[in-house]
């Protein structure tokens, strides 16, 4: 257990200040997420291009440091970035949140990796896992259509 | 009373929680247990387990005796008429959802109303609705004033001719008010309505007396009175017992079954069906005779105590606030911190080995009213200091230098 790691900067500047904080005008995707077990909410917004690239992502939400950091840095990260490569991201986020030490994807410059890394920490606090991937899942909910919202006891 | 040989007796104190001791501030979540109940536990299925109620054999008959020794330590506790008027049940979830449906079955149609308020606890609303689901009936809310309190007047207010019973918390799990449950059950019974009294914050904390409160039926928790999971108490009065219909079907309940018909056993079996938790009952004594060697009076006087001092030490305490300020209140010290999350709070809190709860507690419609997602809650128990209160302050400290709030 490590308090730094968990707090870190980045995640504190994020989860204060987050970015994309508002809702995207003429959005054609978006979805809802909810985490029922602390009641953290977020609405992510997408505006996809015809070659489903994300021209634009913002979200809308209320929550801990932690879904807010990761909301806010996740929006920031995958901004032109196009459904497979986000799909990837994702999948890969997902596993460094819950086990694997690092994030093996090459789309990222080596500073979006650090700032992704800072979320690392969350790993050792399992309670708190659902709210760094609340954002995560809803973005890929968004992304695919599925007009699904996103609640997050139904992932492990 | 001396804290310290108190908290000897639980077991869990000499633990170490990364490193550090343990500060307990959940207790209105669910209570540590003394050595007594989680030794009778063990030497009951050591030395004397078998079913109750049923054969005839020593075993039997010394577990059965056993197990209806807690009722009458029950009825004792609650100054219950009638040891028949105890049930066990699995909580005091499933003792709400025993009046919610067979009181629903028996007495209410369509239009009917149910009158409960802002402050109920999940499972003092979620019953009542099915209900609503299945036959149409209506809930009325009691709102809940600024202080965190319901007043009789805005009972009365939500009273109409359609209401056909009350159902209220007697001590709210997150602005700590205590209701005024003799006035209600006056006002109630004057006109004409049974009502049903969530005693699951009260039991541990508050004397009781259901002669003197005259309520129709009072739910309990046993597992935060110092006792077992799995086990709550339905307390009602006789002519309920005997005028409802059965809960759950099955054996121990009957008294014949033949192909055509079916009769149903005396009290308190008809509510008692399968086999019941008879460890956890018989273990339940042990927490009784717990609450009675301190005295229910001293532990009230003990945790205000402690309470005013909490309240002092957070008030002082600049971006704390706290939730509710009922004029009669209960050990709990619901809060938020500007600027930070109560489920970063309880984290941060968690490395310093202070455990509270950040949630909506189980009280959405509330945390809604208060325009909240959540709030930390620090509660106490009999087991609890004014150190644990400066060692909370102290981590909400710590919490705010991580968060660089002032």
């Amino acid at each position: 257990m490590n308090l730094k790691e968990l707090y870190q900067e980045i995640i504190l500047d994020h989860g204060k200040n987050p970015r994309n904080l508002r809702k995207t005008e003429n959005f054609n995707r978006d979805a809802r997420g909810y985490n029922p077990l602390c009641g953290d909410k977020v609405h992510v917004f997408l505006k996809l291009d015809e070659n489903k690239k994300i021209k634009d992502i913002s979200f809308e939400g209320s929550g801990c440091a932690i879904s807010m950091a990761s909301a806010s840095i996740m929006t920031d990260l995958v901004k032109e970035k196009d459904e497979k490569d986000i799909k990837e991201l994702t999948k890969d986020f997902l596993n460094m949140i819950k086990e694997k030490p690092d994030i093996s994807t090459k789309t990222l410059s080596e500073n979006d990796k650090t700032k992704l890394m800072s979320l690392s920490g969350v790993k050792q606090y399992p309670m708190r896992v659902k709210c760094a991937t609340l954002a995560w899942h809803t973005l890929k909910s968004a992304i695919t259509n599925s007009q699904e919202e996103i609640n997050t006891e139904k992932f492990d | 009373m001396n804290i310290d040989n108190i908290k000897k007796e639980f077991p869990i104190f000499s633990k170490k929680i990364h490193n550090n001791d343990l500060v307990y501030l959940d207790s209105a979540n669910s209570s540590q247990k003394p050595q007594s109940v989680i030794d009778r536990i063990y030497d009951f299925y050591s030395n004397e387990f078998s079913n109750v109620g049923r054969s005839v054999h020593y075993l039997a008959v010394k577990a059965t005796n056993l197990y209806e020794d807690t009722r009458v330590s029950v009825q004792k506790y609650l100054n219950a008429k009638d040891n028949k008027e105890i049930v066990f049940t699995k909580g005091a979830t499933e003792a709400i959802n025993l009046v919610a449906n067979t009181f629903g079955q028996k007495y209410l149609k369509e239009g009917d109303e149910i009158l409960i308020t802002e402050l109920e606890h999940h499972s003092n609303y979620v019953p009542w609705h099915y209900l609503r689901k299945n036959r149409g009936i209506k809930i009325q809310f009691a709102e809940v004033n600024d202080e965190g309190e319901i007043t009789i007047e805005s009972i009365e207010k939500k009273i109409t001719k359609k209401t056909k019973i009350i159902a209220v918390t007697h001590l709210s799990n997150v602005t700590g008010a205590i209701l005024p449950i003799k006035e209600i059950t006056e006002l109630a019974h004057s006109k004409g309505i049974p009502i049903l009294v969530d005693g699951c914050q009260s039991a541990p904390h508050l004397k009781l007396d259901m002669q003197d409160l005259n309520c129709d039926f009072y739910t309990i928790s046993c597992h935060k009175m110092y006792g077992p999971t799995g086990l709550g108490i339905l307390y009602a009065k006789k002519k309920w017992l005997e005028e409802l219909p059965p809960y759950q079907g099955g054996g121990g309940m009957i008294k014949e079954v033949k192909k055509e018909e079916i009769t149903y056993g005396d009290l308190p079996n008809k509510y008692e069906a399968g086999t019941m938790a008879t460890a956890q009952v018989i273990a339940f004594n042990e927490s009784i005779n717990f609450l009675n060697k301190i005295g229910i009076d001293n532990i009230a006087k003990h945790e205000k105590e402690l309470m005013d001092y909490g309240m002092e030490v957070l008030r002082k305490n600049n971006s704390v606030r706290l939730i509710g300020n009922p004029k009669k209140k209960g050990a709990v010290l619901s809060f938020t911190i500007d600027g930070i999350h109560p489920h970063d709070i309880a984290t941060i809190l968690d490395e310093d080995g202070v455990a509270i709860r950040a949630g909506h507690h189980c009280c959405q419609i509330l945390h809604e009213k208060l325009g909240l997602n959540a709030t930390a809650r620090a509660s106490l128990g009999v087991y609890n200091t004014k150190e644990d209160l400066d060692k909370l302050n102290e981590a909400i400290n710590k919490c705010k230098k991580i968060f660089d709030t002032k």
